[in-house]
């Protein structure tokens, strides 16, 4: 190799050397560094065509988007019969809601994301009024879906199913579990006995068994517990359920988080002559809380994914109306389409509370910038 | 007054004093709860005993690992769907596990399609319920499947239908015992030889390669014996007879969507933990490692993964704990595990809800308790001790 020789001065910057940047580069350094990768590119590539090439060809170019039964759809073409959809739409969305008063649903679903902006962001212009809408939103949203009053036509309980049923159940779960959770985790790190033991047990129960067990509790045998005559509706006693059940993993992923906090913090925290309410109300929840958010984001989408075990005890959420379609003879068989479906929402919705998560873990990941 | 707010003023005494609040209010509510149970039951005319575990079951199981039939008794219907639940947690831990690690490793690779091939993987499973997976994979099975005579065959031994799974089942004959023996001393002799090698090493320095003798050690010696006592296995290759097959090992359409569906789901929270488990090894460990001329297998086996596991271990049993709980949603396409036999049927024959959900809560709960009594051990041994 000739070797160059520069003399002192300055000289322009040198271009970098070719197949290290650019189009080429990239793919030279990303895909084909060496034969074992580029071995795994070639298996990637493969799968992704047949992948891809399957995906479209039954979801849509093949896909009968409406027709009267099975039979008629498999006479139109081979693949995804998504009439079954298609037809039962309403039901998918709303359950047996009544169809004339489904604007109610629609603005209580509406209204639901104003009331949520401003828990949700805090940089939210006019948030302290949004937030006095926040306390006022459960009680807009309980008149509006049940009716009663103000001249509103009275719904049943059981006429509730669709997404809706799952959204009513994780928002209920969601914002009761919290506070309990919270209370549950400070008293795991009690200094009284009898409050600490009390809190373990709930907790280690309640992590200990199968959801599936303590939702046949909720329908069989709660009203034992209760008493004499004592009778209220399956839905609430189910989101008592889902509240206790990830109340208790919330207090877990909290408890992490308080013992995370350096122990020089409560240290400064008494040496300024706070007492424990104080302490807890200044110094460690605010940090506890920051470090476990995605821990409680978490569990959150643990507990939405879950509601759909309310179809075993006979609710009748996106899975229960998709099985019942099932059951009729003019769908039977088209397990697969109906449980995409109902797949694919769940992405949609989990993968957005996900994304939230991120987000709201780097704009409070203050010490690292 | 005085005296009293003094107590209320000295922390031990008010601390005492909340306690016994406590107590108190947790007495009278379970004493409420106990009371309106005696009004309840006594209004509805039952009692709470466990004799109707001893009394004829009355219904099929499927699928059992005991000997098992109607005439049974309630408490051996609980047990088969017991082992029933081991079964498929079993499956279903070894796919979760397999496809996990896989999955893991792949995601940190430097192959940017196949890395994001497995984080849209990751996203997809686990942002969807484990019952939608539970019930797509037994629909798949059921409607998409072809019917037992026109089954799918791979090389005419394997069989995949609408029935289930059909593998050739392994019979083994006289003179297997020898291949038993032999395994078991094949195994003792590496245990012995990889101590001897460690002492060797720790007085001389000197290597052997001791993975490599062992394993060959454990894999030959058998086969030796199996040549010896002249092939003593056949396999008995499902055959189709009538509508259905007979022979071979049979895996029931709800075994089957179960163990893919827990598998699938669960692979995807441990290829994030395993994944969670490298990255958190500091990067200087890897360079250190490397600048004083370990070999790369070197420097994952001796360097990171004794680091790694440390991280991984934890999250990884209470993924398999969550599998295991999760195989209870079984129920929702009758495959016949504890909740589906106790907590299922037998409650509904004998309408005992309190008994037989207090016995599947213990049992799981024990289970779950005494998995993280270990865990809890495992972390206190394992865990870096600060100096």
């Amino acid at each position: 190799m000739s070797e160059k020789i520069y003399k002192p001065g300055n000289y322009p910057d040198l271009p970098p050397p070719p197949g290290t940047v650019g189009v080429y580069g990239w793919i030279r350094q990303n895909l084909f560094s060496s034969i074992s990768n580029s071995l795994l590119t070639i298996i990637s590539v493969v799968l992704l065509y047949y992948l891809i090439d399957g995906i479209i060809g039954w979801f849509f170019l093949d896909a009968v988007f409406d027709a009267d039964s099975k039979i008629a759809c498999r006479k139109i073409d081979d693949g995804a019969c998504w009439a079954v959809i298609t037809r039962r739409v309403g039901q998918f969305v709303y359950g047996f809601y009544p169809e004339a008063e489904r604007w109610r649903i629609d603005i209580t679903f509406l209204t639901m994301f104003i009331a949520f902006a401003p828990l949700l962001y805090p940089d939210i212009p006019k948030r302290k009024w949004l937030l006095y809408f926040s306390l006022f939103y459960p009680f807009f949203a309980f008149v509006l879906i049940m009716g009663g009053y103000f001249g509103l036509q009275k719904i049943e309980y059981s006429l509730f199913g669709g997404f809706m049923l799952t959204v009513i159940l994780g928002v209920c779960g969601i914002v009761c579990s919290l506070p309990l959770g919270i209370l549950l985790a400070l008293g795991r790190q009690s200094n009284l006995t009898v409050v600490r033991t009390l809190s373990v047990c709930f907790i280690e129960f309640m992590r200990g068994v199968p959801l599936i067990t303590l939702l046949f509790v909720a329908s069989s045998m709660l009203n034992y517990f209760l008493p004499p005559g004592t009778n209220f509706s399956i839905l609430v006693r189910v989101i008592i359920m889902f509240t206790f059940f990830s109340a208790a993993y919330i207090a877990e992923v909290i408890r992490g988080g308080i013992q995370a906090i350096p122990k020089g913090q409560y240290e400064a925290a008494d040496a300024l002559g706070m007492n424990y309410w104080q302490k807890t109300r200044f110094i460690t929840l605010p940090q506890a809380l920051k470090i476990s958010i995605p821990g409680i984001v978490n569990t959150f989408i643990g507990l939405y994914k879950d509601t759909t075990l309310v179809v075993v005890i006979g609710l009748l959420d996106p899975l229960g109306i998709g099985r019942a379609a099932l059951a009729d003879t003019k769908w039977n068989g088209l397990s697969t389409e109906t449980y995409l479906f109902v797949a694919l929402f769940f992405f949609v919705s989990c993968f957005a509370m996900s994304r939230y998560s991120l987000w709201l873990e780097n704009k409070l990941n203050t010490d690292k910038k | 007054m005085t005296f009293f707010s003094n107590i209320w003023r000295n922390e031990k005494s008010r601390e005492i004093i909340v306690q016994i609040i406590v107590l108190f209010f947790l007495g009278w509510f379970i004493s409420w709860l106990v009371m309106n149970v005696n009004a309840n039951f006594e209004a509805l005319g039952k009692d709470i005993s466990f004799e109707f575990l001893f009394i004829p079951a009355g219904y099929d199981i499927n699928q059992y690992l005991i000997d098992y039939n109607n005439r049974d008794s309630h408490l051996r219907a609980g047990i088969v769907g017991l082992l029933n639940t081991g079964l498929v947690a079993f499956f279903g831990i070894i796919l979760a596990t397999v496809l996990g690690i896989a999955l893991g490793i792949i995601r940190l690779s430097k192959n940017w399609l196949a890395s994001k091939i497995a984080y849209w993987y990751v996203e997809f499973t686990r942002n969807v319920p484990i019952l939608l997976h539970i019930l797509l994979w037994h629909g798949i099975i059921i409607n998409t499947l072809p019917h037992p005579r026109k089954a799918i065959s791979l090389g005419e031994v394997t069989f995949l239908s609408n029935r289930g799974f059909y593998i050739p089942k392994p019979l083994t004959e006289t003179g297997i015992e020898l291949v038993y023996l032999f395994f078991v001393i094949a195994i003792i002799f590496s245990i012995l030889f990889a101590k001897y090698c460690k002492r060797k090493q720790d007085l001389t320095g000197i290597q052997y390669p001791v993975y490599w003798i062992n394993v060959s050690v454990i894999c030959f010696l058998p086969l030796i014996a199996f040549f010896i006592s002249g092939m003593p296995v056949s396999l008995e290759i499902p055959a189709l007879k009538g509508f259905n097959f007979r022979g071979g090992m049979h895996m029931s359409p709800e075994l089957a969507a179960l163990t893919f569906a827990l598998g699938i789901y669960t692979a995807a929270f441990i290829a994030e933990i395993v994944r969670a488990g490298i990255l958190a090894i500091d990067k200087g460990q890897r360079e250190a490692a490397e600048s004083i001329g370990l070999k790369p297998s070197k420097v994952m086996n001796l360097v990171i993964l004794p680091q790694a596991r440390r991280v991984i271990i934890p999250p990884l049993t209470s993924q398999y704990l969550n599998l295991t709980k999760n195989s209870s949603l079984a129920i929702a396409i009758g495959y016949m595990d504890l909740v589906a036999t106790l907590g299922g049927i037998s409650l509904n024959q004998t309408g005992r809800e309190m008994e037989t959900m207090l016995i599947v809560m213990l049992i799981y709960l024990s289970v779950s308790l005494s998995i993280s009594a270990l865990m809890n051990w495992y972390n206190s041994k394992v865990k870096l001790v600060g100096r």
